[in-house]
């Protein structure tokens, strides 16, 4: 019991510190005016690093504070999100802790995905049929600028979850 | 860890639960509208303190940097200024005159004065929309303050958007240039009205979509483009921008051009908030 609530406190800290960063920090810091996707690199991660239940829990609250904050429906983004975090969870298997490349490639992919995605729901519905342009405007430098973002917030995650790891072990 | 538990969620039923729940939510604040205000402000008493402590060191930070940057730079500018704020002074004394004037002739038809001050709140923005794809902000300014749905933020002078959701002591604000945005708005010099259509594509080159202009309309380049009386959200006479490019488009039977808005969509800090509703009843589709 005590385990899973340190799970559950860890985890909503990352989530509320990820998306605190992700609206304000990087409001400072655009690169051409693109802002790196945070809270996908946390829910992909936790996918990666706890399996499919963890990945859907995270991405549902990681999608939910965007809805809150950000979306026209409660519950829009948290499926989206929740997604990710499922899908995500069948590579558990392939994640190693000491093997860095593989997840932080996953998290690139995953933004390109999930830029195609938002794409298709929120734009191609409407009409907006010039694919090209938000491939190149919007989905492919967020990508890029997610996986560089990655390159410091993946090891960060990794390491909380260790630290965390250690407390559930020496507490069972 | 856990499978030491008598009962254990598979992950597909866990995904049938979770999906089930965001349905439920799809529904509630689909029936609810903007209805979801407790939710909300427990988030947002969490985060708010959070993004205001975060902005104010990078403001800080930003100050440090930009003091250092360019000197020269502000000696040529403050030179430049001075200049203009010789013209201005002689051109202001003139309006001044003219404003007399006017005041005279109004009182004269007994016409009330439109567009004049709306009573306005100012508000820091204190974060950008989570995600690339639309333009929305919050700022630091809520119910609290005073601040209502659909009430009109103004920066610069100009439009910047609409109040879509209000917090405790937050508010978010949907921009005109958001790819959802369309805005009534009419020529202040032909009086002919038209949509205001925020895109994706055309704010990249620094433009607004305009749209619905009546094809017999004489409007000419650089016109200025305000906010139109028969709009059921904005108030009348706000200034969006000036007009570049008109033309018959394809259907022949209106004109579209694009709009260069006055306000720096890239560079917003402050705004002001008009707190004043225009209470019509919407009839129109807007």
């Amino acid at each position: 019991m005590k385990q899973i609530f340190a799970r559950i406190l860890t985890y909503f800290f990352i989530l509320v510190a990820a998306f605190t960063i992700q609206t304000s920090v990087f409001y400072f810091f655009p690169l051409a005016d693109i802002t790196p996707n945070i809270l996908l690199i946390v829910v992909v991660a936790a996918g990666l690093m706890r399996g499919r239940k963890a990945g859907i829990i995270v991405g549902f609250f990681a999608g939910l504070l965007m809805d809150i904050f950000f979306g026209e429906y409660l519950g829009a983004y948290a499926f989206i999100y929740m997604i990710f975090g499922f899908v995500n969870g069948f590579f558990n298997h392939m994640f190693y802790a000491e093997e860095p490349v593989f997840p932080i490639m996953m998290i690139g992919v995953n933004d390109l995905v999930y830029g195609v995605i938002i794409y298709l729901i929120f734009y191609f519905m409407r009409n907006k049929w010039n694919f090209l342009f938000y491939v190149r405007r919007i989905i492919l430098p967020e990508a890029v600028y997610t996986l560089i973002a990655a390159l410091v917030f993946y090891f960060l995650i990794l390491w909380i979850d260790n630290k965390l790891r250690a407390y559930e072990k020496r507490s069972v | 860890m856990r499978g030491k538990k008598n009962f254990e969620l598979t992950p597909k039923s866990l995904l049938i639960i979770f999906t089930a729940l965001c349905a439920i939510l799809l529904g509630i604040s689909a029936a609810a509208g903007d209805k979801q205000t407790p939710l909300s402000n427990i988030s947002s008493s969490i985060i708010m303190p959070m993004q205001k402590g975060i902005n104010g060191i990078g403001n800080w930070v930003i100050d440090k940097f930009s003091a250092f940057e360019n000197i020269r730079d502000l000696q040529e500018e403050n030179e430049k200024l001075s200049q203009k704020v010789n013209e201005l002074t002689m051109q202001n004394r003139t309006l001044q005159q003219d404003r007399y004037e006017l005041d005279r002739l109004r009182e004269l038809y007994q016409l009330s004065e439109k567009y004049s001050d709306y009573p306005t709140v100012g508000a820091r923005v204190i974060g950008k929309g989570a995600g690339n794809w639309f333009r929305v902000f919050l700022i630091d300014k809520g119910s609290d303050d005073g601040i209502k749905v659909n009430m009109n933020v103004i920066a610069d002078g100009a439009l910047v958007g609409i109040v879509t959701e209000t917090g405790d002591n937050w508010s978010k604000v949907k921009t005109i240039i958001d790819d959802t945005s369309s805005v009534s708005a009419m020529f202040l010099e032909t009086q002919d009205t038209c949509m205001v259509k925020g895109n994706q594509e055309s704010i990249e080159d620094g433009y607004i979509d305009v749209e619905h202009i009546s094809k017999d309309s004489k409007v000419k380049e650089g016109a200025e483009l305000v906010t139109s009386n028969i709009s059921s959200k904005y108030l009348e006479g706000i200034s969006i921008g000036h007009v570049s490019d008109i033309k018959l488009d394809n259907t022949k039977l209106t004109k579209t051009a694009k709009v260069t808005p006055v306000v720096d969509f890239k560079h917003l800090q402050e705004v002001l908030v008009i707190t004043e509703l225009k209470e019509v009843p919407d009839i129109s589709n807007e």
